[in-house]
C-alpha cells in the first residue's frame, strides 16, 4: 500500500513522536532500528506498525549502540534508515554517530530530549542535549541539526532530514523534546501523488573508475550501495579517497577531515532555516529554538501588547550554526536573550557568534516544565539582571 | 591447496592492501585463505557478498578482499551486519571478528545476533588475546595464562564460545584450528550454506602477543600446540566412556547443527500478509 494509506489519512490529530515516523516515511525511510526509551518509544512503535505495511524493515535491537550500527549497515545496503532515542540512548549512539560522520553514511537520528544527566527525569522535556548533538562524538566532525517546535514540523523536518542526509552523506539529527514528542496537534500530510521518493542514485562512473570517497559535487562524494558491484570498502580509520586505510599520513588525514567538515560548514547558508520576526527600533531580541521558541513567540506578543519593541529569531536549523544570520539579527540590538530548557547551552554559541556585539543572557529552566511566556517577559524586563525561573 | 593459492589470490585479493599487517606465525592470513576458498567452492557471487568486521587484527580481513566491506567500530560488527542483512536479504553477509571484539566488547551483540537468527556467517578468530594492542587478557584467555594485563596469571575462567553460541540459539556451530585446512574450509562452507546464524570459531596462534608470555613465541611450537591440544569430535566419540571423561583437549568439529526458521525469511513472509 502507499504511504498515506499506511498512515491512514492526510489530516490527523497526533503526537510529535508519531509525526516523526510519518515524516520518515514521507522522506523515503524504509528501515528503522531502535530500542525502547521514554519519551521516544512511540517513534519505534509507530515505525514498527507502519514499515511492514510499505514493505520496509523494522527491528528492535539489543541497545542503542546496536540500533545506530544496524541503521548504518542498512544505509550502506541501500535503504534510507533512521533510529530514535532520548538522552541516555543518545549518549550510547555517539560511537556510531562518529563512525557515520567518518564513513559519510546518510542516516537520521531523532532525539526526543528528556531531563538529564544520566537517567534524570525520563518523562519530562528538556533541551539538554544540544551541545552533545554538536560535540558528543570524539574527534572533529559536523552535524546537521534540526529542531521542530510543533507536531507538523516533526513531520516536515524529519522528512527534510532524509533529503539532507542523502545530499550531504552525513547523519542528520531531529532534536525534539518530551513536550513536542508527546503533545498532540493537527497535522496535514501531502497527497499521495505529491510524494516523490526516488532511490539513492547510482554513482555516475562505473565500477573500476569510481572512487568512493572522492568528492564530486562540492565536497560530497557519490555513494555506491553494497551489492551493486562497486566493491566499496568502508572503514572508520582515516582513509584515502579509495576508501582504504591510511593511518600515519598527516596530509591524508587533514584532507579527509577538513572535507567532511567543510561539506557541511560550506553549505551553512543553504542549510539555514530560521524564522525572523524583527521589530524596527528594538534593542532587545530573543534567539530561540525547539519548544522554547513557542514560549518566546508568546512572550513577544505579550511585550508588544505592552508597547515594547522586541525582536525574535527562531532557529529551525541549529547546526551548522547560522552565525551570519545571528549577527545580522543582532546588529541593531544591545541585548539578546536565549531561553532554553537547560542551564545554558546554545546561549554560549550565540555569545561566541556575536563576539561582544550585544550582551547575551541565558534564560534557563530545568526540572521538567517548559518556560512560560511570562517567565521570558520577566527576563526581558529585568534589564539584564539574571532571572531565576 | 597450496597450488591454488595464487589463483585464489588473483581472483579475490585487493592487491593495493598487500602485504598484510599480520606477524610471522599468525594464523589470521590462513583464515582469509580458507574463507575465500569456501566462497570459491560454493560459487558465491562476490558482488553479492558483504564482509563486516569490528576492530582488532582479525577484523582487518575485509580490507584484503576485493568486495564490499564494512570495517566498523569495536565489537559492533554483528549489529552492523544485522542492519545490512535485514536491509538487503539477497546479500550474503560474512563477519570476521575476534575473541576480544566479539566476546568482550561485543558479547551482547553476539548473543542477540545468534538469538535473532538472521542469515549471517560469523568467523570468530580466537587467538586468546587482544593482539593489536600488544597481548592483553581477553574473555577467552585460558586460566593461569600470562598476558600483559595478567602478568601474574589470569584468575578468570574463559568463555567457551561454541557453548555460548549454542545457548544463544545459533543453528550451526563449529570449531577448528587453522592446522586443519580442509576441515576448516568445509566448516566455513557448511556455515555459509546454513540458512541462519552460523558460527565458526577458529583457534589461531598469536606467537607475538599471546605466545610471548606463554612459551609459544616460536611460530612452529605455537602451531604444534594447537594440534597437540585439540581432538576432533569424531576421535572423541571413538574413545571409551572412561577415556572420554578424562579428555581435557579442546574438541574441534561441527559442535551443533539444528536448523531453525531464519529471520529475514520469516520477515518477508510476515510482510506479505501485512502490506
Amino acid at each position: 500500500m502507499n504511504i498515506i494509506e499506511a498512515i491512514g489519512g492526510r489530516e490527523l490529530f497526533t503526537q510529535g513522536d508519531v509525526a516523526c515516523a510519518y515524516g520518515a516515511l514521507l522522506g523515503g525511510c524504509t528501515f528503522f532500528a531502535g530500542y525502547p526509551i521514554t519519551p521516544a518509544t512511540e517513534v519505534a512503535e509507530a515505525m514498527s506498525r507502519l514499515l511492514p505495511k510499505i514493505r520496509g524493515v523494522t527491528v528492535q535491537m539489543e541497545d542503542e549502540i546496536a540500533s545506530i550500527s544496524a541503521v548504518i549497515g542498512a544505509s550502506w545496503a541501500g535503504r534510507r534508515a533512521m533510529t530514535a532515542t532520548s538522552g541516555p540512548g543518545f549518549s550510547l549512539m555517539m560511537e556510531g554517530i562518529g563512525y557515520a560522520c567518518m564513513t559519510e553514511t546518510p542516516c537520521v537520528i531523532v532525539n526526543v530530549q528528556r531531563s538529564g544527566p544520566s537517567t534524570g527525569q525520563p518523562t519530562e522535556p528538556a533541551q539538554g542535549d544540544m551541545m552533545q548533538a554538536r560535540w558528543g562524538s570524539h574527534g572533529d566532525n559536523e552535524l546537521i541539526v534540526l529542531a521542530p517546535n510543533s507536531v507538523q514540523e516533526c513531520v516536515d523536518l524529519t522528512r527534510l532530514a532524509f533529503e539532507l542526509a542523502d545530499r550531504f552523506r552525513n547523519p542528520v539529527f531531529v532534536m525534539t523534546d518530551g513536550e513536542v514528542g508527546h503533545m498532540r496537534e493537527k497535522i496535514v500530510l501531502p497527497a499521495a501523488e505529491e510524494i516523490d521518493i526516488r532511490p539513492r542514485p547510482a554513482p555516475s562512473t562505473p565500477p573500476g573508475e569510481f572512487v568512493p570517497f572522492k568528492a564530486v559535487k562540492g565536497k560530497v562524494p557519490e555513494m555506491a550501495s553494497f551489492g551493486t558491484g562497486y566493491h566499496t570498502y568502508v572503514t572508520g580509520l582515516t582513509h584515502k579517497e579509495s576508501g582504504l586505510p591510511t593511518t600515519d599520513n598527516a596530509e591524508e588525514h587533514t584532507g579527509l577531515i577538513r572535507r567532511i567538515c567543510e561539506k557541511i560548514t560550506d553549505a551553512t547558508d543553504e542549510l539555514t532555516r530560521v524564522e525572523m520576526d524583527q521589530d524596527d527600533g528594538a534593542t532587545v531580541g530573543i534567539v530561540s529554538y525547539g519548544i522554547s521558541s513557542r514560549s518566546a513567540a508568546g512572550a513577544v506578543r505579550l511585550l508588544r501588547a505592552e508597547g515594547m519593541k522586541v525582536s525574535h529569531l527562531r532557529l529551525v536549523t541549529v547546526y551548522p550554526f547560522p552565525e551570519r544570520v545571528i549577527r545580522d539579527f543582532a546588529a541593531p540590538l544591545s541585548r539578546v536573550l536565549v531561553p532554553e530548557l537547560n542551564l545554558g547551552q546554545i546561549c554560549h554559541t550565540v555569545r561566541e557568534a556575536l563576539d561582544g556585539a550585544a550582551a547575551v543572557e541565558k534564560v534557563s529552566k530545568i526540572g521538567g516544565e517548559i518556560i512560560t511566556p511570562d517567565e521570558i517577559v520577566e527576563a526581558v524586563l529585568s534589564s539584564g539582571e539574571p532571572v531565576k525561573v | 591447496m597450496f597450488n591454488q593459492a595464487r589463483e585464489i589470490r588473483n581472483k579475490y585479493i585487493r592487491e593495493e592492501m598487500w602485504p598484510s599487517i599480520f606477524c610471522t606465525g599468525c594464523g589470521i592470513g590462513n583464515v582469509l585463505n580458507y574463507a575465500l576458498r569456501a566462497i570459491d567452492e560454493i560459487g558465491l557471487d562476490i558482488d553479492k557478498v558483504t564482509f563486516c568486521s569490528g576492530i582488532g587484527c582479525s577484523s582487518r580481513l575485509p580490507g584484503y578482499i576485493e568486495a564490499d566491506g564494512l570495517h566498523t567500530t569495536h565489537g559492533r560488527a554483528l549489529a552492523f551486519a544485522t542492519g545490512v542483512k535485514l536491509a538487503a536479504p539477497d546479500l550474503s553477509v560474512v563477519v570476521f571478528t575476534g575473541d576480544g571484539d566479539m566476546a568482550g566488547i561485543g558479547g551482547n551483540h553476539f548473543i542477540h545476533a545468534a538469538r535473532r537468527n538472521a542469515d549471517i556467517t560469523v568467523i570468530c578468530i580466537n587467538n586468546y588475546t587482544y593482539g593489536m594492542t600488544g597481548g592483553q587478557c581477553s574473555p577467552t584467555t585460558p586460566g593461569e595464562s600470562k598476558t600483559t594485563t595478567t602478568p601474574y596469571g589470569n584468575l578468570e575462567e574463559p568463555f567457551d564460545l561454541c557453548r555460548l553460541a549454542i545457548g544463544a540459539g545459533a543453528p550451526f556451530v563449529a570449531r577448528w584450528t587453522v592446522g586443519y585446512p580442509y576441515e576448516t574450509v568445509n566448516a566455513i562452507k557448511a556455515a555459509m550454506e546454513t540458512k541462519g546464524f552460523a558460527f565458526v570459531e577458529l583457534l589461531v596462534p598469536c606467537p607475538t602477543g599471546y605466545g610471548k608470555e606463554n612459551r609459544l613465541k616460536d611460530a612452529r611450537a605455537s602451531w604444534e600446540w594447537y594440534k597437540q591440544n585439540t581432538i576432533t569430535a569424531a576421535d572423541l566419540r571413538a574413545l571409551s566412556p572412561e577415556e572420554r571423561a578424562k579428555n581435557e583437549k579442546i574438541v574441534v568439529g561441527t559442535i551443533w547443527h539444528q536448523d531453525r526458521p531464519e529471520l529475514t525469511a520469516r520477515y518477508a513472509e510476515a510482510v506479505k500478509t501485512i502490506s
